[in-house]
């Protein structure tokens, strides 16, 4: 029998990450800066730690009820009501996943088969167009470029949709790109989707981490709140990826089709995790406060530091990555990360990892130490100078 | 512009021009600021953070629990002052409970603490009774821990 005739073809389709070889390499060179990590390097805050060892020495470490303990839900529903004026009803209209990653997985596991077109703007995160050909469906991309500073126009989505269109990924705050979607390019999108059936998957996964006014969710607009599956979760607000705990909101029917995937092949998220999001969400702010801060002053540093570098960058306001264009100096996204890696020791990643038209772009991740990005920035604009053309 | 100061007091290495750049400011308003700050007293100093117990030079810390008569019009300032002025004292806090004033010592050793305190901090006519603490071992100080994990555990590439 050969095996591997035996696995799916929409399995088979989608290649192994296509800079694996490169990935090879940053973990060869042990001594490199890394702005290629795309996790917080801050620890879980003491106290949400504090309060998973807790519920370990109290022995709760059964499973929990299928959604999520409904103390986590209530918690949830109401932090994203003080935050970003969401409504949701704990009991039917949540579901706690393993990490933001299940929660698109099952929500495209619920809504896509052969036939639907996944609408999937890109540069943005690795995981929507895999997920969407698991489920049989076909993704659409929509190419975005620096001069719409990679926000999500309404000319772009209108040209691609289709009478197959079922699903819209709406990635904001964006990784890789650190866009973000303000009111008014909302509005805009709101425009073209309100008289349509096509369901929009918001990933806010990094809306805590906005840096220039508030994140607002699609979700906020009534015409777009029945339509909206909002996916966010702990791993990058708290600095919890490690924990693996997020969330889904959305319509009962919706999240009542999510929970069957969920409960048989997920069964429930881990308990410890639960109770100490629990905690999260009850008493961290504060430190979701002083860590964004220090993300921004490291923003500032960084966007600066292309600049000065002579790099072309547009601002990011979101999440933490900054996205700078290497065109200028002739190399390919790959080629630049290759060589910055082997001669100055720098790891970014390529922005061709995101999608086709992040060819010309870097990804470079912030959330590393002030030293780090300093040295890092000294470094990178040696390279970029001895090699500008 | 306090986030200068939080800036700062974790990092007092930092160039002004980094820290303009972090606060979005010009280097002349940040320089200003600092220049400010200093002129009122708001900065004391940019001092740095040492474990002197990985060095070779010898040294013990105590914290003394000092009970005093306050001074009539003066409180207890004109009885802190006398203490604090001593360069053995590191540091010194008026207490609310059941005694009136922290000081922190530093000396060589153990016997120089213990003599500052029987000639110098005891015969202090305000100074009714003092008991004296020696510190082994330092876990934590100004907020930095001193046995840090510093490996970055992360994956090296996360997408
Ligand atoms: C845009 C985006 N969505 C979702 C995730 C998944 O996060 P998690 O599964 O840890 O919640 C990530 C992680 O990098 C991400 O960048």
């Amino acid at each position: 029998m050969n095996i591997s005739e035996m696995i799916l073809p929409s399995v088979r389709q989608v290649p192994p990450s296509g800079i694996r070889k490169f990935f090879d390499l940053v973990n060869e060179m042990k001594d490199a800066i890394s702005l290629s990590i795309g996790e917080p390097d801050f620890v879980t805050p003491w106290n949400i730690r504090e309060a998973g060892i807790y519920s370990l020495e109290k022995g709760y470490t059964h499973y929990s009820p299928n959604a999520g303990f409904i103390e986590l839900r209530e918690e949830i529903c109401k932090f994203q009501e003080r935050k970003y004026n969401l409504k949701y009803d704990p009991k039917n209209q949540v579901i706690v996943t393993v990490g933001g990653s299940e929660g698109i997985d099952i929500a495209l596991r619920s809504l896509v088969g052969p036939g639907d077109e996944v609408i999937i703007p890109e540069p943005s995160f690795v995981a929507y167009k895999p997920c969407a050909i698991f489920a049989g469906a076909t993704p659409v991309i929509i190419n975005l470029s620096a001069e719409s500073e990679f926000r999500l126009t309404p000319e772009l989505l209108e040209k691609a949709i289709t009478d197959k269109t079922k699903v819209l990924i709406l990635p904001y705050p964006n990784n890789p790109t650190g866009a973000v979607m303000e009111k008014k390019d909302l509005e805009g999108i709101v425009e073209v989707l309100k008289d349509r059936d096509i369901i929009v998957i918001s990933d806010e996964i990094y809306s805590e981490l906005t840096y220039e006014g508030k994140h607002i969710s699609i979700a906020s607009f009534p015409e777009m709140k029945e339509k909206t599956l909002v996916i966010n979760g702990f791993s990058k607000a708290y600095a919890m990826t490690g924990w693996r705990l997020g969330y889904c909101l959305g319509h009962p029917d919706l999240i009542s089709a999510m929970y069957k995937i969920h409960q048989y092949a997920i069964m429930c998220s881990p308990t410890t995790a639960q109770y100490a999001a629990i905690e999260a969400l009850r008493n961290s702010d504060d430190d979701v406060e002083t860590m964004m801060r220090e993300y921004n002053r490291r923003r500032r540093i960084m966007v600066e530091g292309y600049r000065s570098a002579g790099l072309d960058c547009f601002e990011p306001l979101g999440a933490f990555y900054v996205f700078p264009c290497i065109k200028s100096t002739g190399m390919t996204s790959y080629e630049f990360s290759e060589r910055l890696l082997m001669e100055e020791k720098v790891a970014v990643v390529p922005g061709t990892a995101f999608g086709e038209c992040g060819e010309g772009y870097i990804r470079s991740c912030y959330a590393s130490s002030m030293d780090n990005i300093v040295e890092a920035m000294k470094r990178i604009k040696r390279f970029v100078e001895k090699n500008k053309k | 512009m306090e986030e200068i100061l939080e800036i700062l007091e974790s990092n007092n290495k930092i160039t002004e021009e980094q820290i303009a750049t972090m606060v979005n400011k010009s280097v002349e308003e940040v320089r200003d600021a600092i220049k400010k700050y200093e002129e009122d007293n708001v900065i004391l100093g940019y001092i740095s953070l040492i474990n002197w117990e990985k060095t070779t030079k010898e040294s013990v810390t105590a914290l003394i629990e000092v009970k005093v008569t306050p001074q009539r019009g003066e409180g207890f300032d004109k009885v802190a002052e006398r203490i604090y002025r001593y360069p053995e004292v590191k540091a010194c806090y008026l207490m609310s409970g059941g005694f009136d004033l922290t000081v922190i010592v530093e000396g060589k050793t153990m016997k120089e603490v213990a003599l500052f305190v029987a000639e110098k901090l005891s015969p202090l006519e305000s100074v009714l009774s003092t008991s004296t603490h020696f510190v082994l071992k330092k876990y934590k100080d100004k907020g930095t821990i001193f046995e840090k994990k510093q490996k970055d555990d992360r994956e090296a590439v996360v997408l």
